[in-house]
């Protein structure tokens, strides 16, 4: 039976890595992901799950160690955030290009400078050309099943990719919310045991890993990548339906509420998604036409799903928790590569907020919305929008 | 091709040829003749972990592998924590690691991708104490791009960074002291050598393959290109800098340091000696060498002191 529980996005991080099994765990002991190696330190001190656990002295190694465990063969986990996912961040195009099917749990925070430690989405944002996978948990229960998700995905043989898993710092990583613990002996037969058929260190069959690849090869190399994360559209498709049959709980790239005959939706991601779902209730109750749509894949993007989403609004309004200088937001750009060559498409409204942890807050929304009405009466309106600024600091 | 019994008998290094010919190193390397005889004592029973460096084109581009053995090009900075990675790894897949009859696991990264960006990871290894065996091959500057100066670059010498001109802008530090700081981490097993002395090189490869934990070895290789110097005269000028005592040969087991050459009873060979052989330190005044000796004789004399105290 299942377990109902209570526990913080970080701990359900960490009953994901142990029901997943992983053979080698190389993590860097402190914050931002502290409590995760803390908590797989104790699965392995107290014997509940039998893996290497490699105490690294930097995320840079962390991600390092994992690297050369995935290409020997076994399955691999490690935990981090903002700067030391931004320290890792060479080796994210390594852990791609070689193929290696890593999982990484990440307690989404900004970037300095200045220092800050809270919430936004600057530091997996930013991995985004890397070539890994990206989702984005809601809440800790979605925490927890997206790592198994990512595993399963990240493993199949069409795609053989890492996978980063995000989910928002502070307002996940270190809230308690009821947490559903589901069967070992179910989880295994969702995962099954990794079994690496290609590229592995084996002493029995040498072979070269990382090779140089000259101007002649390096582009098809690069392509198996895209071909991979294009593959990885289905395959999430497909892992999300098994996971449904076999937990009970429903995911989708896209998911929408009350997007029924909406004229504005609301589009974001993480645990933002759940601000704006109340705050769409309470529009609702107004008789405004609003709804939602949260991304829970955002690598590969979900182009197809977005298309179909653009048909349902006049307006969409993007609410991101990071910036691409002089542009606006990563999704802004990426709704904007979506739907620029269709004929008929919906306004878009881009809004900056929550960086660095400020909170977003039915006011901030309420001026987001001020916004893309204006955009839905045919007015004027800015593309990009700094949403909650304090401007008497400014 | 075969070797006859009676001449295998004689030979005082294993007679097995692995490394293949045709791999794309200089002539008169140090680094290639290195592999092959890491080769020669481990056989094709290895994983090497090989940061970017010449090694990564010596030991081939995609296609090719020169080595015939497992082969991990990783990046430059992380040899040390790969290897940790590849142990747990092929721990985990109930591979037997070191020993007689275990997988050797062997970072090869040069003096660049050890004394300078790979000296964090090599730590974290040191101190984790992952079962697998780092060489540096020191060639004493960044060779594959073009001769740049490294930490473990000597006092004296000329790179394309510490070109000499008006101003006499040599190399101004003495050599970083990696091997130092590797017994600070107090590991079983450390040791120096140097492909002018294959025997020696050989019987401590074999010595870290049966010392479980990790085990380092600093290992003198020339590089002819970058130290301006004649592709026949490698093993020369490395038997040099051992002679010299300016690369001592020597091993730090258990707590305990062996001087191994040169003789530590004897006076070593004066330093210009080493130094005439290369294009690199031809622009060093009387004093400048004067410094580099002093150097030498006092790094010298605290080897031959921690062997005396600690033997």
């Amino acid at each position: 039976m299942p377990i109902r529980t209570v526990m913080k996005a970080n701990e359900a991080a960490a009953w994901a890595a142990k029901l997943a099994k992983p053979k080698v765990i190389a993590a860097f002991p402190i914050t931002p992901s502290t409590l995760v190696p803390e908590k797989i330190s104790e699965f392995v001190a107290d014997g509940e799950l039998d893996a290497e656990f490699i105490k690294v002295e930097s995320e840079h190694s962390a991600i390092s160690a994992c690297v050369g465990a995935s290409a020997a063969g076994v399955r691999t986990f490690t935990a981090t955030a903002s700067q030391g996912l931004a320290l890792m961040h060479e080796i994210l195009f390594i852990a791609a290009g070689m193929r290696l099917p890593i999982v990484i749990a990440v307690g989404n925070r900004a970037l300095s400078a200045p220092i800050n430690i809270w919430n936004d989405w600057q530091d997996t944002i930013s991995e985004r050309d890397t070539g890994w996978l990206q989702f984005y948990a809601e809440n800790n229960q979605e925490a927890l099943d997206l790592i198994l998700i990512a595993f399963k995905v990240a493993e199949d043989e069409r795609v053989l990719l890492p996978a980063m898993v995000g989910f928002d710092a502070f307002i996940l990583t270190h809230t308690v919310e009821p947490v559903e613990i589901p069967d070992q002996e179910v989880v295994d037969e969702f995962l099954g045991e990794y079994e690496p058929k290609h590229a592995y260190l084996d002493p029995a069959r040498p072979i070269t890993q990382g090779a140089l690849g000259f101007p002649a090869h390096y582009m098809e190399a690069r392509y198996t990548v895209w071909e991979a994360n294009e593959n990885a559209k289905k395959v999430i498709d497909e892992v999300f339906a098994e996971f449904e049959k076999k937990f009970g709980r429903k995911y989708q790239k896209v998911e929408e509420y009350r997007t029924e005959d909406a004229e504005v939706i609301f589009v974001t991601m993480g645990s933002l998604a759940g601000t704006v779902k109340e705050y769409v209730d309470h529009l609702r109750e107004q008789g405004l036409k609003v709804g939602v749509a949260k991304l829970t894949v955002y690598r590969p993007f979900p182009t197809e799903e977005v298309r179909e989403l653009a048909k349902k609004a006049k307006v969409l309004a993007l609410l991101e928790k990071n910036v691409t200088f002089s542009v606006g937001g990563a999704l802004f750009q990426d709704f904007s590569r979506a739907l620029v060559n269709l004929d008929e498409r919906p306004k878009i409204v881009d809004f900056i907020l929550g960086l660095g942890g400020r909170d977003v807050t039915f006011k901030d929304l309420d001026e987001a919305l001020a916004i893309a009405q204006r955009a839905l009466n045919g007015e004027e309106f800015d593309e990009v929008n700094w949403i909650g600024l304090r401007k008497e600091i400014l | 091709m075969e070797i006859p019994e009676q001449v295998k008998k004689k030979l005082t290094l294993p007679a097995e040829e692995y490394f293949y010919a045709g791999h794309t190193a200089c002539q008169g390397c140090g680094a290639a003749l290195g592999l092959r005889y890491v080769l020669k004592a481990y056989g094709r029973k290895t994983i090497f972990a090989i940061p970017a460096c010449c090694s990564t084109i010596i030991a081939g581009a995609w296609p090719y592998n020169t080595l015939g053995a497992n082969l991990f090009q990783t990046a430059f900075e992380t040899t040390g924590a790969v290897l940790g990675g590849i142990e747990a790894a092929l721990k985990a897949r109930g591979i037997k690691v070191k020993g007689e009859d275990g997988v050797m696991i062997v970072g090869w990264a040069g003096d660049g991708g050890t004394a300078d960006i790979g000296l964090q990871a090599l730590s974290g290894f040191l101190e984790r104490g992952h079962d697998a065996l780092y060489i540096m091959y020191d060639n004493e500057a960044y060779m594959n791009t073009g001769i740049q100066r490294s930490s473990s670059t000597p006092y004296g010498a000329w790179t394309t960074n510490t070109p000499g001109g008006k101003r006499h802008f040599l190399e101004k530090r003495h050599k970083k002291k990696v091997i130092d700081i590797v017994i600070a981490h107090d590991i079983p097993y450390a040791a120096t050598a140097s492909v002018a002395y294959p025997e020696d090189f050989i019987r401590k490869l074999k010595t870290a393959q049966k010392t479980p934990g990790p085990s380092f070895i600093q290992l003198f290789a020339p590089c002819p290109t970058g130290w301006r110097s004649p592709t026949d005269k490698s093993i020369e000028i490395a038997r040099l800098a051992v002679q010299t005592a300016y690369f001592p040969l020597f091993e730090y087991k258990e707590g305990k340091y062996r001087i191994n050459m040169p003789n530590p009873k004897k006076e070593p060979k004066p330093i210009e000696e080493f130094l005439k052989l290369q294009g690199r330190f031809k622009y060093m005044t009387k004093e400048d060498i004067e410094t580099l000796q002093g150097w030498v004789l006092r790094e010298w004399e605290k080897l031959k002191k921690l062997a005396e105290v600690f033997g």
